[in-house]
């Protein structure tokens, strides 16, 4: 069975370390939050200029002064710093934060990453995300493997305009844990029951399998 | 009262000078921390073939998707768009010029222009769309754009509260882009929930020194809430 979108945000905890300032992107990523793993102490950046995100507010402490990058009304955790936008992206392009993770529609094997733009589709804007991915050494993308027409997002070369060029190491998707590494992407781990060839026959881009390829655990 | 008395009575006063053709940089990140009553004034007076600088554009009738129903924004820089239909139809129609800036791009130029310096490297960009046409250097075997500062005719911008000197603190998330976008214009407006006296607000606690503003208004704000999350508690 492919993995459900709350089985690949447990898999992405698990490379969270105690003491990460890090952060989740719009939609799949955030879902991360909810498995820092018992005892481990991680604070949220949220690009607008929040360090320290909390969880959404109670009715009662709902504050229209107090949102993330998601535009959505949230809290702070005790020992949060609140910043301008400047400063936030100072501390993500000057490559402070330790974890950024995030979507993406395509991935390449050069590392390439093309997550805001699908031409002839209605351009929304790269938000963060061109920031994000160009100086954050640390990034996992997390997304399905295959688009809902089965086409591979994981590719020789992207073909939709890109967002970031060269910097991207890490992907996870709903069938595989995946590196990128000398022009190729390196199957390091699969999800339970899913097997090799199925990974190599939705995988376009050129792919390295080990002999052998662990399933995928999530504590 | 002259000197540093900033202080200005009426919303009519506080853009006065605001004409067509002019650029202005505006605080804000989505709805929050929006000089909103500013932003109603400037469609009040219907100044037109504006240029924008602003991380969104609000939301059909709110914000600045306010002058958006009359037209009066030709262009504007922005890295996260369409919340509202009008600015979808406005943007295919060819009517509105946009110009998608990387989010810490934006607050770096405006910062920058507010700084005196012209331009800076940023790796952010390299390799995408964003660099067509842009002078591009390596320096350490990293890949940089050179981006452009921004110097806007007016700011725009929306503090908690700032003494009668225009020494402003916000309040929570509501500072994002105003303390860069209040730094960039050649006159900065800046309304704000509560003006105090000199001397009532911690020095070390400024956000925006006084030398930054021009004119300061006290308005009384709506703030509203464009994604509105609760948890059960």
């Amino acid at each position: 069975m492919s993995l459900t979108r709350e089985q690949m945000a447990m898999r992405v905890a698990r490379e969270l370390e105690d003491g990460y300032y890090v952060n989740l992107g719009i939609g799949m990523p955030t879902l991360v939050a909810n498995y820092v793993p018992e005892g481990m102490e991680v604070m949220l950046q949220s690009e607008n200029g929040i360090l320290g995100m909390g969880p959404y507010p109670t009715e009662a402490e709902l504050d229209a002064d107090m949102i993330n990058a998601g535009k959505e009304t949230v809290t702070t955790i005790a020992g949060a710093a609140v910043f301008s936008s400047a400063a936030s992206f100072e501390m993500i392009r000057g490559g402070h934060v330790d974890l950024t993770v995030l979507g993406a529609f395509e991935v390449d094997v050069n590392g390439d990453i093309a997550s805001w733009m699908v031409p002839g589709k209605l351009i929304k804007g790269m938000g963060g995300a061109m920031d994000l991915v160009a100086a954050a050494r640390n990034i996992i993308v997390m997304m399905t493997h295959a688009d809902k027409h089965g086409n591979s997002k994981l590719l020789n070369s992207c073909t939709l305009p890109l967002t970031g060029s060269g910097c991207i190491h890490k992907v996870l998707t709903d069938l595989a844990y995946l590196e990128i590494e000398n022009g190729a992407f390196i199957l390091k781990e699969r999800a339970p029951g899913i097997s090799v060839e199925e990974i190599i026959a939705k995988t376009e881009g050129k792919l390295i399998v080990p002999d052998h390829v662990p399933e995928m655990t999530f504590a | 009262m002259a000197g540093f008395d900033k202080v200005v009575h009426s919303y009519e006063e506080a853009l006065a000078g605001l004409t067509d053709g002019m650029s202005m940089a505006v605080g804000g990140f989505g709805l929050c921390g929006i000089p909103e009553n500013l932003i109603a004034q400037v469609k009040k007076m219907g100044t037109r073939d504006l240029t924008v600088f602003s991380n969104n554009c609000g939301v059909d009738g709110f914000g600045l998707g306010l002058l958006l129903q009359d037209k009066q924004i030709s262009r504007i820089y922005a890295s996260y768009v369409g919340e509202n239909k009008e600015f979808e139809r406005q943007m295919l129609e060819g009517e509105l010029e946009v110009i998608l800036t990387p989010q810490g791009t934006l607050a770096e130029k405006m910062r920058a222009g507010g700084a005196g310096i012209p331009a800076f490297y940023t790796a952010t960009g390299y390799g995408t769309p964003i660099a067509e046409g842009k002078e591009t250097r390596e320096f350490n075997g990293r890949h940089y754009v050179l981006e452009e500062a921004i110097n806007a005719d007016f700011s725009l911008v929306k503090a908690w509260k700032a003494d009668r000197y225009g020494n402003a603190i916000y309040r929570h998330t509501a500072q994002n882009f105003n303390p860069m976008a209040a730094t960039c214009g050649k006159i900065c407006v800046m309304e704000v929930e509560e003006i105090v006296e000199p001397g009532e607000l911690d020095p070390a606690q400024i956000q925006t020194p006084g030398i930054y503003v021009n004119r300061l208004i006290q308005g009384t704000f709506e703030k509203r809430i464009e994604k509105r999350t609760v948890r059960q508690g």
